[in-house]
């Protein structure tokens, strides 16, 4: 499989779960052969202020940071950092609000990132099979019913919402 | 995990595994972004590590753990290096017989730190060899180079790594065998380990004699690579800006220094030879540039904007392009901030109340600079909040000299508040003065990590714990008070201000825990339950 990097920034507040969700889709791409690159800052950032993580992935990744405007993927978490992280977007690029999946249809309203991770799904080249095993060992075992659930219909709704 | 597996992790993650598979016998260290995962995931994976009062020890307990012929690693933040400058630059003298691997984890653009100095400058300075990996497999694989490196040249290795290669993770493919441990021993070497002078004079000799080496071998056998393309461009870079740099200018040819102390110059000298136009690009100080040039080799260098915080993809195009218009702002985000439920906020409420003039120290406090307390009026180093407040008490009038209060937290207090008392004690300004440890009993602004002042090691052990109040009447201070949780926002007032009026020394800890580290501590009570 030729594939070109593909550039995804994950944003929203500390303490949001921004660098987990980061950590789980970096691993899926990893999972499934891709050269993976992840980047954020720690430190200061986890006290509440804005954090955003970039995960590149495709057959041979240089720098671990997107080029400015370059992000293909923003998937934000938080409804007040839609707008301060929109220059990364490129023209065309896709923007997966934090209202995309509604926590009222989810057996577990903590399962809202992942559902978030499954509308991002739908327009990445991850089998299904991968990212459900990566987020079954990324969480207590008794959490895999509710984030699978939470998976399915966030990828059930990217694959209507974004996906070309 | 298993040998010759290929692993996802972070630069530090790859640090803490090199330093595992290299039969490393005792790791060092005291937290700062972004070197603090290093020593916390070394003893996840069984190694000895822990977390020393300040970097200047940690340093000083892996010199002496490599003068006893075994490998050892100490690791800190770019700041923390000027701490352990002291040790540094004599160990460069006495060398060591196993091996001495010291991290320094650079933070250009300030991510998490008050200031971006870049301690390249050390290496020369100090007459050390540097090695500089550009992602967690270099990271991993150098590591082992700088152990080599050090056991061949008895010499400690500065590693130097940066923000962006120690918290991106990349794959790394872990080795096939692990490197056999050395067996610890001491032998009586008083004329290569005591720096009197006498025996000083011939060891900045002999080191220089094995920086010459270095140098040598740096040129024909260094982890320095060359990727050719056309001629008509040639750039030399390190760390992680040969990443931007490869990405922003892929049709030119690279030189790829991995050992940045001594520089491979002859190697330099023939790549650009080699090319039509050679230009030089580094992140932070023109470290680089300055001593190709001062070698008689003519290359370009980046515009002094470029100097000042970060590179990216983005920049390095700007610099090859010789783009010096002004840059674009990123949109502000939200700024962090104290935790909402933070028991400390209080503290600065008070001191905001009543008009302080505060001396500031390091740590997540520090945010007490922000709205809505704005009380903080000075931050610079760990510790200087009381050597700074006594400044000032000493010269200001005697209304302000009395508003004087210096703030400092548990962590920092053990790091380098202890002399700051000391001074305090030896000699009072004629005000007195108020001292104030905001107690939340861990290290948190890095993540919650233990000192000598929790109970607790790196492990997560039990160990003794030191009691500020009391060494603080040890050391001669008049009025020591301890406010706990249960106590009011007026008791904090009352004292405070009464302090303030008096002409004592008075000590004030206010004693309340963070609250993610109880939150995480119910986490590990559960967990080890179940």
């Amino acid at each position: 499989m030729k594939q070109p990097v593909i550039n995804i920034k994950i944003a929203g507040l500390g303490g949001q779960g921004v660098i987990r969700a980061s950590d789980i889709l970096a691993e899926a791409a990893f999972r499934a052969g891709a050269d993976v690159k992840k980047s954020e800052l720690h430190g200061m950032s986890q006290r509440g202020g804005s954090v955003s993580s970039d995960v590149r992935f495709g057959d041979k990744v240089l720098s671990p940071m997107i080029p400015g405007g370059e992000t293909d993927y923003l998937l934000v978490l938080s409804p007040d950092q839609v707008e301060n992280n929109l220059p990364a977007l490129k023209p065309g690029g896709v923007l997966i609000r934090p209202e995309t999946v509604a926590e009222s249809a989810l057996r577990n309203k903590k399962s809202l990132n992942v559902a978030l991770l499954g509308a991002l799904s739908a327009c990445l080249p991850i089998p299904e099979e991968v990212w459900l095993e990566t987020i079954r060992q990324s969480f207590p075992e008794a959490l895999y019913a509710d984030n699978e659930q939470a998976f399915r219909l966030g990828r059930e709704q990217g694959a209507k919402q974004y996906a070309h | 995990m298993t040998l010759n597996e290929r692993l996802l992790l972070s630069g530090d993650e790859a640090v803490a595994l090199a330093a595992f598979d290299c039969n490393v016998a005792l790791g060092a260290g005291y937290p700062g972004t972004p070197s603090t995962e290093i020593l916390e995931y070394f003893a996840h994976l069984g190694g000895h590590a822990e977390w020393s009062p300040n970097e200047k020890v940690a340093f000083e307990v892996a010199l002496g753990a490599a003068f006893g012929s075994a490998r050892a690693l100490t690791t800190m933040k770019h700041v923390g290096l000027n701490v352990a400058a002291d040790p540094l630059f004599t160990a460069a003298y006495s060398g060591v017989n196993g091996a001495l691997i010291v991290v320094s984890a650079d933070d250009p653009g300030m991510a998490s730190s008050q200031n971006e100095q870049d301690n390249r400058r050390y290496a020369e300075a100090a007459g050390l060899p540097m090695l500089e990996p550009s992602d967690s497999q270099e990271a991993y694989d150098f590591f082992a180079l700088a152990v080599e490196i050090s056991e061949k040249w008895r010499i400690p290795v500065l590693f130097r790594m940066t923000t962006r290669v120690c918290h991106s993770k990349t794959i790394v493919r872990r080795r096939e065998e692990r490197m056999p441990a050395p067996t610890p021993a001491f032998d009586h070497d008083r004329r290569a380990r005591v720096m009197v002078p006498a025996n000083a004079r011939p060891a900045h000799q002999r080191l220089r004699k094995k920086l010459a080496e270095m140098a040598a071998w740096n040129d024909d056998h260094g982890p320095n690579k060359v990727v050719a393309s056309g001629p008509e461009l040639g750039i030399i870079t390190s760390g992680i800006s040969f990443m931007h740099t490869r990405e922003a200018a892929p049709q030119a040819s690279f030189l790829k220094i991995g050992m940045t102390y001594p520089l491979p110059m002859e190697m330099i000298r023939r790549f650009a030879a080699s090319v039509e136009r050679c230009m030089v690009i580094e992140e932070g100080d023109p470290v680089l540039a300055t001593a190709i040039r001062a070698a008689g080799i003519a290359v370009e260098s980046k515009a002094e904007m470029y100097r000042f915080g970060e590179l990216d993809v983005t920049r390095v195009r700007r610099i090859l392009r010789r783009d010096e218009s002004p840059e674009a702002a990123p949109l502000p985000g939200k700024p962090p901030q104290l935790c909402p439920g933070c028991p400390h906020r209080r503290v600065f409420e008070v001191l905001r109340d009543q008009d302080c003039i505060v001396a500031g120290d390091i740590g997540c406090y520090t945010l007490g600079v922000l709205p809505p307390f704005e009380a903080m009026d000075t931050c610079v180093c760990m510790g200087a909040s009381i050597g700074v407040g006594l400044g000032l008490r000493h010269v200001l009038p005697e209304e302000q000299a009395r508003r004087v209060v210096s703030v400092i937290g548990d962590s920092t207090f053990v790091h380098s508040g202890l002399t700051g008392l000391a001074e305090m004690v030896y000699n009072p300004p004629s005000t007195g003065h108020v001292v104030m440890i905001l107690d939340n009993s861990t290290t948190a602004m890095t993540g919650l990590q233990e000192h000598p002042g929790t109970g607790r090691t790196l492990l997560g052990e039990t160990a003794p714990k030191m009691s500020f109040e009391q060494v603080a009447q040890a050391m001669g201070v008049q009025q020591v008070h301890v406010l706990h949780g249960g106590s009011t926002v007026e008791d904090l007032e009352d004292l405070l201000a009464q302090a303030r009026r008096s002409n004592d020394l008075t000590l004030i800890i206010a004693r309340n825990p963070c609250l993610l580290s109880a939150k995480r501590d119910a986490r590990r009570g559960k967990e080890e339950k179940a």
